[in-house]
């Protein structure tokens, strides 16, 4: 029978072009120019004549990224809270300006712009995802002003305007390479998601392994949020390497370890480094699924010390006690203690004072003492592998000897020379 | 064997979870011509079902059994109140259809956010659907196995209800031809609603077996979304058969690219095929033949 477009055909076949035009507008958008391209350097509005000093708190609240951001929110706050009742800083009360980053590179870049031309807050915590961030640094460069950012992520990065609380890669990838080398692993197979971190972070992974005569059986990525794993699992098990590196992000670890638990492997045969899976994602994934296998980070809720256990009673006080504190959490809120000791320490809160101040400002965070490097704007931190336990939280089984001062080019190793100049 | 055997079982399997995710859809776009934009979140509603049944039943093995039902109940009873408040009122308006259920969807998501939290929650795998079985050489998740018997029996099931029911008759009757369905004392309104709340509980069956396998969190259902479009689109609006056939010939698409290239290359690679496929036929796999006139 010849086909015959019938009216309603006609109808829905529009409808589904309008769609796709949706969609790809929604895409141009995206990747279109940031906000405050036309905009000129303006003088900060920041206006600190009354009792109390504003600062913005930008996570996103919704879309893909809300599960982990609004975590980093709750720790903020809690930290301005802590900070308001010691008296404030300079005398001020701190008054948060929240905004909402809709897991949007984009929006992120907008609602910078609007926090400090609009509300003219004197620092801005958030940001997650590297896409968020790269979005934002420009606006921050154009504007002078300052971004918090809370997140490990791959270096390679370094801005007058940002403040990185987050490990670079020589404080998480590199002690994880060297724990996983010290247990004998001899070849691995790296699986990431599909976007700037895990790729960076498997250039750099690459390097490593091949200055240290480790095998590289495969390396796999997957779009963000994908969760068809049934052929990569397959390959991964055919391939039998001794550790698996994981760099997955969001919902995709939840259906890459089912499927890894399902076809057979264990944390005994074949242990999975993970260095996005915090204590938050844990539950979603299940004990049963993940028991066993590593993690690294710089902070887990499990470290003993009277800092870090003030810091979860006061966090499940005010959120519950169902919650737990994870790294990034942790380093946000370390980043607002930060920030308001450099401002202390200024005496100022204009932001050439505070640059200026930064370098060596220290505080006694949950993780240990962190100190901001007056060269980078990264802060020496100190590694820890931990293994995900029964009571689905992560234990310390190794840490480095004392923080690490921050390196986010990789000088300081000669297997990365040719790293850096790929940024 | 293992080369062969591994994206055979890997090309099926994606094809019953494309097949799940789309049955629903192939109802109520396929055969009545409702873009639902809101189909993931029904998927979505499905997953959290399968996560509260849990946290009463306890048991995993019992508790999925008694999710599926109620799964299918849930998504259903969404759907009902779906199409009779909104969508209802804009029959023949396709582009706000689009448009409104688009903006349902991004509700269901927030309220599945504040209701359960925005991480993820963990749907637990029973016992005896742990692990995997050994076929020629290559280890077959028993989950994998557990969702091709249920996409199995779904649509033997929506099948047998299209040819031998009552019911199923006047839907086909209805989206056959309309006027002559209700000169013939069919009340369309009605097996419009009746086909909608088969299609929606679909989706929410869909979502209790997805956690088997996937995350439950408010943007679960958005990942299969637009694959579920593809595969009814593909397969041919209307026509079940054909939404089978485009399920498993997708995923043995994805998994073969996958095998010879990676998992972000393969995605390309099968938009490309649907994109060069709907050039060369645009009705899809299989057509319905209609005497309808409009």
């Amino acid at each position: 029978m010849p086909h015959r477009s019938t009216p309603r055909a006609g109808r829905t076949a529009r409808a589904l072009a309008a769609a796709a035009a949706v969609a790809v507008a929604a895409a141009t958008a995206a990747c279109g120019s940031r906000a405050g391209d036309e905009a000129t350097a303006a003088e900060s509005c920041l206006d600190t004549s009354g009792d109390t000093v504003k600062v913005g708190a930008l996570n996103s609240l919704s879309g893909t990224m809300a599960i982990s951001e609004t975590t980093v929110r709750d720790a903020i706050y809690l930290a301005v809270d802590q900070i308001n009742a010691d008296g404030g800083v300079l005398d001020k009360q701190i008054e948060i300006v929240a905004e909402d980053g809709a897991s949007e590179p984009t929006v992120f870049a907008e609602k910078s712009e609007k926090l400090i031309r609009e509300d003219c807050v004197a620092a801005v915590f958030g940001g997650w995802t590297s896409a968020s961030r790269k979005a934002m640094l420009p606006v921050f460069e154009d504007n002078d002003s300052l971004l918090y950012y809370p997140v490990q992520y791959e270096g390679l990065e370094a801005s007058e305007n940002i403040f990185y609380s987050g490990a670079t890669t020589n404080q998480q990838i590199v002690p994880a390479l060297d724990y996983l080398a010290e247990a004998g692993v001899e070849s691995m197979y790296l699986v990431g998601s599909d976007y700037v971190f895990p790729r960076t972070a498997n250039a750099v992974i690459n390097a490593y392994a091949e200055a240290h005569g480790i095998e590289i059986l495969g390396e796999d990525y997957v779009p963000l949020g994908s969760t068809e794993f049934s052929t990569i699992v397959q390959q991964v098990d055919s391939a039998g390497a001794d550790a698996v590196f994981n760099t997955l992000n969001g919902d995709s670890n939840v259906a890459f370890f089912r499927e890894y638990t399902n076809v057979g492997l264990t944390a005994e045969d074949m242990p999975v480094m993970s260095v996005s899976i915090a204590e938050e994602e844990i539950g979603g994934i299940g004990i049963e699924n993940i028991e066993g296998q590593l993690a690294a980070w710089n902070y887990y809720q499990t470290i003993e010390s009277d800092t870090n256990a003030a810091f979860v009673e006061a966090f499940k006080g005010e959120y519950g006690d169902d919650r737990v504190t994870s790294d990034p959490m942790e380093a946000s809120y370390n980043s607002v203690h930060l920030w308001a000791a450099t401002v202390e320490k200024a005496g100022s809160f204009e932001v050439d004072d505070v640059q200026e101040a930064a370098g060596g400002v220290s505080f006694d965070g949950p993780e240990g003492t962190v100190v901001i490097d007056g060269d980078n704007n990264h802060l020496s931190k100190t590694a820890r592998i931990g293994i995900i336990e029964s009571d689905g939280l992560l234990h310390t089984i190794w840490e480095s000897d004392g923080p690490i001062e921050p390196d986010p080019f990789l000088e300081g190793y000669d297997w990365a020379a040719d790293l850096s100049v790929g940024e | 064997m293992e080369t062969i055997v591994g994206p055979l079982f890997t090309g099926l399997s994606t094809g019953s979870i494309l097949l799940l995710a789309a049955l629903g859809l192939s109802l109520t776009f396929g055969q009545m011509g409702v873009i639902n934009m809101a189909h993931g979140e029904f998927i979505m509603a499905g997953t959290y079902t399968a996560y509260v049944t849990q946290q009463i039943v306890g048991d995993a093995g019992v508790s999925l059994l008694i999710a599926l039902p109620i799964g299918f109940a849930v998504g259903g009873a969404m759907g009902l109140v779906l199409e009779t408040l909104l969508i209802r009122h804009l029959y023949h308006r396709p582009l706000d259809t689009l448009l409104a259920t688009f903006g349902v969807g991004l509700i269901l998501q927030q309220v599945a956010r504040d209701v359960f939290g925005a991480p993820a929650v963990n749907v637990t795998v029973p016992e005896f659907l742990r692990g995997g079985v050994d076929v020629l050489g290559t280890t077959v998740p028993k989950t994998r196995l557990f969702i091709m018997a249920l996409a199995v029996v779904a649509v033997a099931a929506v099948a047998l209800v299209l040819r031998f029911t009552s019911a199923g008759r006047r839907i086909r009757a209805v989206v056959g031809n309309r006027d002559l369905a209700e000169a013939s004392g069919i009340a369309s309104r009605t097996v419009d609603a009746g086909t909608f709340f088969i299609g929606s509980g679909l989706a929410g069956v869909a979502g209790v077996a997805l956690t088997l396998i996937g995350s439950t969190s408010p943007t679960t259902g958005q990942s299969y979304l637009v694959d579920a479009f593809l595969v009814v689109v593909a397969g041919g609006l209307g026509r079940i058969k054909g939404a089978v056939v485009a399920a498993v010939a997708l995923g043995s698409l994805q998994a073969v690219f996958e095998t010879y290239s990676t998992a972000s290359l393969a995605k390309v690679g099968v938009f490309v095929v649907i994109v060069v496929f709907l050039q060369l036929r645009p009705q899809g796999l299989f057509t319905l033949r209609t005497r309808s006139l409009a």
